[in-house]
């Protein structure tokens, strides 16, 4: 079955991405398929490689990017609250005359048309959020 | 379809507001801090006793672990890991987050 997942809460401030991550994770143990996870409102917060935690704590982040490495999966950060927050890529932050970009590997940034065409293209979508 | 309720009965009505709205047969799952609407003997306890006849609920296990009250849930409610909760994502045609 094809799964859209949407996190729109930030890590280490709700359980809303770490729950996002572990039905992800699960999902793909089973054999199915992630067609995108798509990271809303405070929820693209999940997307900047700058993220230190302690060691003895999981890095959220990172976290994400192995798990898109593994699986190929298609994480997408919208841009509208991505700029409100401070996340851009290297063209996102030309574009807005940024000295630095921050997002981590495996994200990418689009719009919000990406979660309608997810919600579109797969069997099921399931929302993580406060 | 499947609801999903995130929030304490004790902190949000999330949880009251699904169970006066799913339709009949329908499968509730508690996650995060939703557990606590499981919790036995609770003010909340009996309004969730009296929903089991109407629907099925679930709760998800590691969150109830990871609240310490894994052994304090009321009988009848089905505990699953995260491996269920993708089976009934996949059961039923809808999942509806009550955030």
């Amino acid at each position: 079955m094809k799964f859209t997942i949407q996190v729109s809460e930030g890590p280490y401030n709700h359980q809303a991405s770490d729950t996002a991550y572990q039905f992800a994770k699960a999902a793909l143990a089973k054999g199915h398929e992630i067609y995108r996870v798509f990271f809303y409102h405070d929820g693209v917060n999940n997307a900047t490689r700058l993220t230190t935690p302690p060691q003895d704590d999981r890095n959220v982040v990172n976290r994400w990017s192995a798990l898109a490495a593994e699986h190929n999966l298609d994480l997408v950060v919208c841009v509208a609250a991505a700029q409100r927050r401070g996340i851009a890529d290297a063209d996102e932050a030309k574009r807005n005359g940024k000295d630095a970009d921050n997002i981590a590997p495996g994200f990418r940034i689009s719009g919000l048309g990406q979660l309608i065409e997810g919600g579109i293209q797969s069997d099921r979508l399931v929302v993580f959020g406060d | 379809m499947l609801h999903t309720v995130n929030k304490s009965p004790f902190e949000k009505n999330s949880l009251s507001s699904c169970l006066a709205h799913a339709k009949e047969g329908s499968a509730i799952l508690l996650i995060e801090d939703g557990v606590y609407g499981a919790l036995k003997g609770s003010k909340m306890a009996a309004e969730v006793q009296d929903a089991m006849g109407k629907f099925t609920l679930y709760a998800l296990g590691p969150d109830l672990k990871a609240r310490g009250i894994a052994d304090k849930i009321i009988d009848g409610v089905k505990v699953i890991d995260y491996a269920g909760f993708v089976d009934l994502a996949c059961e039923n045609d809808k999942v509806q987050s009550w955030l």
